[in-house]
């Protein structure tokens, strides 16, 4: 492939001087041509997919660090894996310092994009859909970066994923922001990771909307330091079509924003309505488990100031008709197990109703549930340093 | 089985036979060491000069074919193995994990299909390793199977399986090889570990010194042929450290999951054994655990292993057909597992 430094290049400093750009057609061949420039690519290089629709066979896949892969807008440059025979993702990165922009996947067999081990990732208006809307038979998760460090999600959209449109696992500093989840199992799922920050962003019509969870038996655990704020979490209303066996099929239709054994989670200045189970749930992990390393609990969770619509009125709980008579016809917008390690647990802001299960123990029967109105502390200012929560700031200069 | 029954049955088995270390005749061909050490990608196969006739894969001197225990399977390609050892050179040993290849060495694959005169071969991948690591490159041969073409991208052939089946059968491309290859970000060597290979062709390598010493291995995989009188445990044990582990296990392509399907793994749940899946999707095919004892039909490895969908499918990458055998062995396994 020529090789073409532009005069931009050369005169600003900081590019690397043979930084070159490999434009991409739509058209014949287009599989080959495309992972052809993504294999034969150098560190600083920039991979332009011109508009179009690439209709591809196989997964694709990018080992090259600091590449830019670039297309003609979410909108503009469709890559098409209908016809996929192969792999287990859509777009495979294993490299650091990628930033991914401007371009679509539909209908990708396994996930969508997949990055792994990938540091310093720049996701920058991807649309991963599954065109049919939710089916069981859709791929996992639309975008999935995992066990990398530096994470910026931006302007991202994923609809009809089985799993989690938008998962980040296993890593670390991590921003979701700007970004659209719409009818996937879960909207936007942050498992296994720390220091993440989630806003800005519209989760609704998925099984549940945000989901901040700790999952024991891997590699990375230890979940938390994690702010969800200002998002839109609303209509999050679709059955559950995760196949089953998957921790997400759990999910209860109708959950806004749910918190799993994870520690440091602040939920605050969202909007959350039109969520039929809850607004906001938090809960132990239940399921056995053998790991000396996983704590299960819930742990100074804090639920600030939220505007919270009309939730909880059709929830997917066992003696919902009772608990709704209970409570005055629908329940109250943040459920609480109850479960706590010691007195930490939850702390939920002054005027926000809530409820508890009354449960005392992880893996406790429901049956054992003691319902009652939320009494806990309201969250205490400054009570937790949120530096070092979210991407590193110098990923913005990625985006212009 | 004897020594000398052992010797022949692998001789029949591998296309050169497992005493072909002795028997090649020494001068006869030369490998291009250049080719292998110096940087770029060759065009072609025959730049290495890895074969004296590479259309009927005679190799060329130092260039020694070997087999595998038990072998990866590839859609039931026939696969001609060969290692290259430079000219004073020796392969190191470290145990019986993977043979510690020297740089300026090399190991050749080639992938065929077909018996007889109607055998075709169709890729044939190397890895090379140079100063700064080892490189792995897919070349795909002609028609006229004179001569195979480096082709980055991979590529698809159509081709009849020994099971009689016509699949479009995947050339991985390059970094799909790194896909099994990596390891901790490099790319490594998968397939020839001491414990998977036989002593007799360990010895013979040392006696032509090829190999510094016999590695010290405490137990050898079992024979892929001999999977049906083996324990059941060895031989699923083996056809998933084989098949499987090069990505679940530590620092590799799978690593995410927390499964870990080395053969020197013996944590239960690292192996699966009730272990929930974390981003099988729908490849859990609505089974709750990776392995459940005694109940191979509600377990997710054998739900994976029986799919060629994508997105179902495991391995992801080189399969684009069920391994019934393997499958076989490995539900033996689990089912004859205790429930404890």
């Amino acid at each position: 492939m020529v090789r073409k430094p532009t005069i931009a290049a050369l005169l600003v400093a900081a590019s690397p001087l043979a930084a070159a750009t490999h434009t991409v057609a739509p058209g014949e061949d287009a599989q080959e041509r495309l992972q052809e420039a993504l294999i034969l690519a150098e560190p600083g290089d920039e991979i332009v997919i011109e508009a179009g629709r690439y209709e591809l066979t196989d997964g694709l896949s990018l080992d090259v660090d600091g590449v830019t892969v670039r297309g003609a807008g979410m909108d503009g440059t469709v890559l098409d894996f209908t016809g996929q025979a192969g792999a287990g993702e859509g777009f495979l990165v294993t490299s650091d310092n990628v930033t991914l922009r401007d371009f679509a996947l539909e209908n990708p067999k396994g996930d969508g994009v997949k990055s792994k081990g990938a540091d310093n990732i720049v996701y920058h208006r991807i649309r991963v859909t599954w065109t049919n809307g939710p089916d069981a038979g859709n791929g996992a998760y639309g975008i999935y970066p995992v066990e990398s460090e530096g994470v910026l999600i931006d302007g991202v959209k994923v609809s009809g994923a089985s799993d989690a449109g938008i998962y980040v696992g296993q890593s670390d500093r991590i921003t979701v922001r700007n970004s659209i989840a719409e009818a996937n199992v879960a909207g936007i799922e942050i498992e296994n990771s720390r220091n993440a920050l989630v806003e800005n962003n519209l989760a609704t019509r998925n099984t549940g909307g945000i989901l901040v969870f700790d999952l024991p038996s891997l590699p990375v655990m230890g979940g938390g330091n994690v702010i969800v704020r200002r998002n839109l979490v609303v209509a999050n209303d679709t059955a559950n079509f995760a196949p089953p066996g998957n921790i997400v099929a759990s999910v209860r239709r109708g959950t806004g924003i749910l918190v799993m054994a994870n520690e440091n989670v602040a939920i605050e200045g969202n909007v959350v309505d039109g969520n039929p189970t809850a607004g906001v749930m938090v809960i132990a992990y239940t399921q056995p488990f053998d790991d000396e390393r996983y704590n299960p609990y819930a742990r100074n969770v804090a639920v600030g100031e939220n505007v919270f619509g009309r939730n909880g009125y059709e929830p997917q709980l066992d003696g919902a008709d009772r608990l709704m008579a209970a409570f005055g016809g629908s329940l109250p917008p943040v459920l609480w197990d109850g479960i706590a390690e010691g007195n930490t647990g939850l702390r939920v802001a002054d005027g926000i109703a809530g409820w508890t299960l009354g449960l005392t123990r992880p893996g406790q029967a429901y049956g054992q549930a003691n319902p009652a109105p939320l009494d806990v502390p309201a969250p205490v200012d400054a009570s937790w340093d949120d530096s070092g929560v979210g991407a590193p700031p110098e990923f913005e200069d990625r985006l212009g | 089985m004897s020594r000398g029954a052992a010797i022949l049955a692998a001789a029949a088995l591998s296309l050169a036979g497992a005493m072909a270390v002795r028997a090649m005749p020494p001068g006869a061909g030369a490998v291009v060491d250049e080719a292998v050490t110096a940087e770029g990608m060759p065009r072609t196969l025959s730049e290495y000069g890895f074969f004296v006739d590479a259309a009927a894969q005679i190799p060329s001197r130092n260039v020694i074919p070997y087999r595998l225990n038990t072998p990866l399977f590839s859609d039931g390609a026939e696969k001609l193995r060969f290692v290259y050892v430079p000219q004073g050179r020796q392969i190191a040993v470290e145990g019986e994990g993977l043979l510690d290849i020297p740089v300026g060495g090399a190991l050749i694959k080639t992938f065929a299909f077909g018996k007889g005169a109607d055998r075709r071969l169709i890729e044939t991948r190397v890895l090379l390793h140079r100063a700064d690591g080892w490189l792995a490159l897919p070349y795909i041969w002609n028609e006229e199977q004179t001569e195979a073409a480096l082709a980055v991208v991979g590529g698809r052939k159509e081709v009849t399986t020994p099971a009689g089946e016509t699949i479009s059968y995947r050339v991985p491309n390059k970094n799909q090889c790194k896909e099994c290859h990596g390891l901790q970000g490099a790319v490594v060597p998968i397939g020839p570990k001491a414990r998977n290979l036989s002593q007799d062709w360990l010895q013979d390598m040392v006696a032509a010194k090829h190999l510094a010493a016999m590695p010290a291995t405490r137990d050898t995989m079992p024979r892929w042929e001999d999977r049906a009188s083996v324990p059941a445990e060895a031989a699923a044990r083996a056809y998933l450290d084989v098949n499987c582990a090069h990505c679940h296990r530590p620092n590799a392509t799978a690593s995410n999951s927390g499964l870990d399907l080395r053969w020197e793994q013996d944590d239960r749940q690292a192996l699966g054994v009730f272990k929930r899946p974390v981003a099988a999707g729908r490849g859990s095919g609505g089974h709750e655990f990776a392995v459940v004892p005694g109940r191979p039909d509600d377990s997710i490895l054998t739900y994976r292993m029986d799919s060629v969908e994508p997105g179902v499918a495991m391995p992801e990458l080189g399969k684009s057909t069920v391994d019934e055998d393997g499958l076989a062995v490995v539900r033996r396994w689990i089912a004859g597992m205790p429930a404890s």
